[in-house]
């Protein structure tokens, strides 16, 4: 093999995908700093509150103050934890938030790896994340890291039936698991209208599945101090909280292609259809993203029991209940995808 | 009727729609933060805040070291010696508060006959030292100077009630 089939074979194309994962990695990176950020002010403003106003100009450094802060503290294990799970638990956090990105399109074609089976590796991604918290809660060696990782473990487990149902209900309207399928599915209509009851429980079962406010109960301020990361510190600490506001992020991103028509703009007419794709992307992202943050600032925490009743006695059944009617409707108007 | 409007608002989500139009209304309203070092929040004209020892216009002291004072002060903060002074007047060779003492309660300056040992509108006497906050008779006198202006004003608009 020659020099140039070495170069155009393996280099090229490490180095093609290297600067794509560059490319998204650094726009979520900025976007979780960023959000942490917007978090603040949008609480801070509900709360007639102005936020972070010091650290630069309206307070627009205070991320990178914050991250500076976090990497210069100590990172302490604690005497009794498993120290290698108890540095794995966030590190595994972080990735699974980060890896989900890959089939994620941004415009059509815009997308690290095209797959068939998108949402199934979406789904196996998004349910390997309770691992990170279940880790976290065992190696801390430590009972408020533990009820946290119970209660969070439980609750994921949860609500990921009914996203199951909702996703289900997604794909029998298209027909397909590929994502960039899913979106150009929504050219005619976006699948928040038509599913506009699944859209709701998605995004509540999404509030759930990431421990978001009024779902917080693994983090529980209140009553189990941080939950599952009382133990951690520094760079692990910043990991986890990376890893959530990452997977706050992707689940806006998931919620977008699959109900809000991905990077489709809401009308296909001018001047909708000048702003390029991955802008519409964006913008969707970021406003179900302020809708995350906008209902933390308005409900108070569910109790555990009531958090569980919601889960099993009414999203699971009303999904079910949706999918055999979308999946009646799709068959008897003959409109099955082929 | 009741059992359907019940449940149309449950499965419409009435109550946190609502909610949510509630807080949306209030993220646009003005906010009530004040931006402390740069802008500050009125003060009563009752405020207790840091003490001072004040003069007559003509530059003379007004303690005249009764004592009344130190003997009120319910923390024991202030602690008074006294002497004729070469003129022959009763004046105070040492008057010192323990500013971690004391509770600001403000029973000092009302027991004062002259309205010479004052609490002034300054708040901002934070110090890096406890042994910065023990006072001294200069440093209370010192205030005195510093603040006459503001302290004399809060006395005229209070004087109709005192």
């Amino acid at each position: 093999m020659g020099e140039g089939a070495f170069l155009e074979g393996y280099v090229i194309p490490t180095a093609i995908i290297v600067a794509q994962i560059v490319a998204v990695m650094i726009p979520i990176l900025l976007g979780v700093a960023y959000l942490t950020y917007a978090e603040r002010k949008v609480i801070g403003a509900i709360q007639l509150r102005q936020g972070p106003m010091t650290v630069g100009p309206f307070g627009l450094l205070q991320p990178i103050a914050d991250a500076l802060k976090l990497l210069t503290k100590e990172t302490i294990l604690p005497a009794g934890s498993n120290r290698i799970v108890f540095l794995m638990a966030p590190m595994l956090t972080f990735i699974l938030a980060i890896i989900a990105w890959a089939v994620i399109p941004f415009d059509e074609g815009w997308v690290i790896s095209d797959i068939n089976v998108g949402i199934l590796y979406l789904f196996a991604i998004s349910s390997l994340g309770v691992y990170g918290v279940i880790m976290a809660g065992w190696a801390s060696n430590s009972k408020y890291p533990f009820l946290g990782a119970l209660r969070s473990a439980a609750q994921m487990v949860s609500y990921e039936v009914s996203i199951g149902f909702v996703m289900v209900t997604v794909l029998l309207c298209v027909g397909s698991l590929n994502l960039t399928d899913i979106v150009m599915a929504q050219q005619t209509i976006w699948f928040a209208v038509p599913l506009l009851p699944m859209f709701v429980i998605f995004f509540i079962s999404v509030l759930a599945e990431t421990n978001r406010a009024p779902f917080d109960l693994p983090e529980g301020e209140s009553e189990l101090v941080a939950g599952f990361m009382v133990e951690y510190s520094s760079m692990s600490f910043a990991l986890f909280f990376l890893g959530e506001y990452a997977n706050m992020i992707l689940m806006s991103g998931i919620a977008t292609v699959l109900f809000l028509g991905g990077w489709l703009p809401p009308v296909d007419i001018a001047p909708f259809n000048w702003i390029p794709g991955p802008i519409w992307f964006g913008l969707k992202v970021a406003f179900l993203l302020f809708v995350f943050l906008w209902v933390r600032a308005t409900f108070p925490r569910y109790r555990y029991d009531q958090l569980m009743r919601l889960g099993w006695k009414v999203f699971l059944p009303f999904s079910l209940l949706w999918v055999v009617l979308t999946a009646g409707v799709l068959v008897a108007f003959d409109w099955v995808p082929a | 009727m009741a059992f359907l409007d019940r449940t149309a608002r449950s499965f419409l989500l009435w109550e946190l729609v609502s909610g949510m139009a509630l807080t949306l209304k209030y993220f646009f309203k003005p906010k009530y933060t004040i931006n402390y070092p740069h802008e500050k929040g009125p003060i009563s004209s009752r405020f207790r805040g840091e003490h001072a020892l004040r003069r007559y216009p003509n530059g003379e002291e007004r303690c005249i070291a009764c004592k009344l004072c130190e003997a009120i002060c319910p923390a024991q903060a202030i602690t008074i010696e006294a002497e004729p002074r070469e003129d022959g007047s009763r004046r105070t060779t040492r008057y010192d508060i323990d500013m971690t003492k004391c509770i600001y309660c403000g029973l000092c300056q009302e027991a004062c006959p002259v309205d010479a040992i004052v609490e002034g509108p300054n708040f901002e006497f934070a110090a890096e030292t406890r042994e910065e906050l023990f006072y001294n008779k200069d440093k209370l006198l010192a205030n005195g100077d510093r603040w006459e202006a503001e302290i004399q004003a809060n006395l005229t608009r209070e004087a109709a009630y005192r």
